[in-house]
């Protein structure tokens, strides 16, 4: 019975909370690449250095406020500079729509054009931050470190295994959750939000209703960078920010926007997590875990990992390819076909 | 029109030559064959990606990925097989690839003779039996062979044939991982087929750089056999000698010279087939079926083309040629380093090639590949130059201009990017358009 309360626990610390935090993260990434992608119809691949720009400003103000010694303890400080995170983000995203994307509206340009200008502002944002904050890893994280300390837990429990959860694990959570309820609020049940959703539906019923696409197109900017930010520091805030890393991040992402249907704001979220626990629960390594289950002259001497963790990126792409096989309009019905 | 479109690429191309012959007067013919030999792969791989996008508009951002398989070709035509790693663990891995091939083979039967349902049950036990079973065999094969002097070999080596073969071989090997992903993609909308892409590209260096026994992985792999005389040997020869005596120039320099060259005149052949190839092929009715399909869809469906194939047939061809160019690149640089795929170098670059150039225009790819590189060369000193004379008011020790001149290497990133947005909203046709036939 106490081995299997210990494999438990170690699977909870090792896969479920880890899971739970990168699900989050990944569910915020991809609900802004999803909903640019219902609104404005495109697959925006500059998503991620998105991300990656408004964690860098972020970070940049965080020291800033950190060396007039202010502190946010025993939350990170990172969490006090996020808005003026994303104003600023906004501000340089809007500014690339107006210099890129609304010309090939203007023109009414096939959505690959839009694609190609995206990796076109891909390359520019990914040459800005490296210009300004350089391409190394930064450590940002302050404040408490643990909510639970496994040492603790394993005192007071009396077990072999510990649990620990990071308060940027939780604050993960929490701050998704409380982003995902409102955006959901936003979108469904003030006049805004059902007009940004009306536009996605019908472009041209839209208009024809009264509704202004040069608002819809602003409140979508505005939607998809607070959220990129947003995920972009919470990421950076769990693990650390380094800026190909976010590029990296943009193949999980996509592939959780197309799992749960591209254009479909719960889908995305959802596919966070779907995309999250597959790439955690395939790379590892449950030797320790049957080591408590079975009998001691069964024990697994290999380390019974499906794929090593170098090959995780490969896992994101899996799910992709199996969704597009079987139901490539995604769990929930996207705006695929 | 044809007319003026013709004395447009005269004049673009002539220009480009002079820019060339610049450099070969002013700095050195050294230094132009140089810049010259990787102008004409780069002027293959964009190329490539134009028969994709020039043709029928396919987007694939996975151009490195391709690169890759061709320079990894390169390295397993042309290296010796290492015996003892194919006595060590050789057989082990043949037979997990075996049990892979036989599973594909199982899974596809299953998916053409069961309903739906059904085939889906299938190919998941099949997934999970193969898996389990090439597995076995694969980790204990791989780790023999990596065991295998890790410090010069640990891999299987290659078959020890001349390098120039791999550039065929590169092709079909880009070719079988482009049709495995156009296969998934492209009967679903254009944004899948660049996701899929940009996916499958860093999963290929991903593998590269991981699985030791395939190339070394980072450990590289190091003087690959050329398809050209070698400057030793060459100096050791008496016409040689003569010849240098003759022009009166210095042995070695005339001997580096003379690699290069030849490497040029190979290069140039290569291309000019490939060119001849898709010039024929863009003017034959299958070529405007392609634009008819490029410029309304739904049009040519309705005349009965089957878009999805024709799609796939384009994107198979054009990978293709991308690979060619890869097996090339490596076989220049004779090592292979799967460190050097960057997505900016290998993917972005040929997309601004090709944009610049003029998209649809197979002239104007190539263009765009001797240009576009040229500017890439000789824009990394003139980045710093330029960074220097912006922070050159700041005090030497300021962490600011530290700062700045040290990155000043992400300016080409930045300028990249800008120059293809620039293009594609001002001029979105390019340097040399495809012009009305």
């Amino acid at each position: 019975m106490l081995d299997l309360v210990n494999a438990l626990t170690l699977l909870a610390n090792f896969v479920l909370i880890p899971g739970i935090t990168y699900g989050s993260q990944l569910g915020l990434g991809a609900l802004g690449v999803t909903i640019v992608y219902g609104i404005l119809r495109f697959s925006n691949f500059a998503h991620g250095d998105t991300m990656a720009f408004g964690t860098m400003v972020t970070i940049l103000l965080t020291l800033w406020i950190q060396s007039l010694g202010i502190t946010f303890y025993p939350l990170p400080t990172a969490l006090l500079m996020v808005p003026f995170g994303v104003v600023i983000t906004t501000i340089l995203v809007l500014g690339i729509d107006k210099a890129v994307y609304a010309h090939f509206r203007q023109v009414n340009a096939p959505p690959v054009m839009f694609v190609i200008a995206s990796v076109g502002v891909m390359f520019v944002l990914q040459g800005l931050i490296r210009l300004i904050i350089g391409p190394d890893d930064q450590s940002f994280a302050d404040g408490a470190r643990f909510i639970l300390r496994a040492r603790e837990f394993k005192e007071y429990f009396g077990l072999s295994e510990g649990l620990s959860i990071k308060v940027t694990q939780l604050m993960s959570l929490v701050v998704t959750f409380l982003l995902v309820i409102s955006l959901f609020w936003f979108l469904h049940r003030t006049r805004t939000g059902k007009s940004l959703r009306a536009y996605s539906d019908n472009r041209d019923l839209a208009q024809l209703s009264g509704i202004n696409p040069d608002r819809v197109v602003l409140y979508t900017w505005i939607l998809a960078t607070a959220l990129a930010t947003i995920a972009g520091v919470l990421y950076g805030l769990d693990k650390s920010f380094k800026p190909s890393v976010y590029f990296q991040l943009l193949l999980p992402i996509f592939a959780a926007a197309i799992v749960g249907g591209l254009g479909n704001p719960l889908g995305a979220f959802v596919g966070g997590f779907v995309v999250a626990f597959s790439e955690i629960t395939i790379t590892y390594a449950y030797k320790r875990f049957f080591a408590y289950l079975l009998p001691e002259e069964l024990e697994p001497t290999t380390l019974l990992q499906l794929l090593g963790t170098e090959y995780k990126f490969a896992v994101s792409f899996l799910i992709l390819v199996i969704v597009l096989l079987i139901r490539p309009s995604g769990i929930f019905a996207g705006k695929s076909a | 029109m044809n007319i003026l479109n013709n004395n447009r690429r005269l004049f673009c191309f002539g220009a480009m030559a002079l820019l060339l012959l610049a450099v070969g007067f002013f700095q050195s013919w050294n230094l132009m064959f140089q810049i010259l030999n990787l102008c004409l792969i780069s002027a293959v791989m964009s190329l490539g990606v134009n028969i994709q996008w020039g043709y029928v508009g396919l987007f694939n951002v996975g151009v490195m990925g391709f690169a890759a398989l061709g320079g990894l070709s390169a390295v397993l035509i042309s290296t010796k097989p290492v015996q003892e790693a194919w006595q060590a663990g050789g057989a082990n891995i043949l037979i997990s690839l075996l049990i892979i091939l036989i599973g594909a083979g199982l899974i596809s039967l299953a998916r053409h003779k069961l309903s739906r349902k059904a085939a889906h049950y299938c190919t998941f036990l099949l997934v999970v039996l193969i898996y389990f079973a090439a597995r076995y065999f694969y980790i204990s094969g791989t780790k023999a062979v990596e065991a295998v002097d890790p410090a010069l070999t640990g891999f299987l080596g290659g078959l020890g044939l001349p390098i120039i073969f791999s550039w065929l071989v590169g092709g079909i090997v880009a070719g079988c991982a482009a049709w495995f992903i156009g296969r998934i993609t492209l009967g679903l909308r254009s944004d899948y087929l660049a996701i899929a892409t940009l996916g499958i590209s860093e999963i290929l260096i991903l593998v590269i750089k991981n699985e030791d026994w395939l190339a070394r992985g980072v450990k590289n792999v190091i003087g690959l056999s050329r398809p050209v005389a070698y400057e030793r040997d060459l100096q050791a020869s008496e016409w040689f000698v003569n010849l240098a005596d003759t022009l009166g120039t210095d042995l070695v320099s005339l001997s580096s010279l003379w690699v290069k060259i030849s490497y040029t005149l190979l290069f140039l052949g290569c291309l000019a087939l490939l060119l001849v190839l898709a010039e024929l092929a863009l003017k034959s009715p299958w070529g405007r079926m392609m634009r008819a399909i490029r410029d309304n869809e739904t049009a040519a469906h309705a005349m009965g083309k089957d878009i999805v194939a024709r799609k796939l047939q384009v994107f198979v061809l054009g990978s293709m040629v991308v690979g060619i160019g890869g097996a090339m690149l490596t076989t220049l640089d004779g090592q292979f380093t799967p460190t050097s795929y960057q997505p900016l170098r290998f993917t972005f670059l040929i997309w601004v090639m090709v944009i610049v150039g003029g998209s649809g225009n197979n002239w104007g790819a190539i263009l765009g590949g001797f240009l576009i590189w040229f500017v890439w060369i000789e824009a990394e000193p003139v980045g710093l130059w330029l960074m220097e004379f912006i922070t050159s008011g700041m005090d030497e020790q300021s962490p600011l201009k530290q700062h700045l001149v040290r990155n000043a290497a992400y300016m080409r990133l930045l300028t990249m990017g800008l120059i293809l947005l620039v293009v594609l909203k001002y001029f979105p046709k390019g340097l040399i358009p495809e012009g009305t036939r």
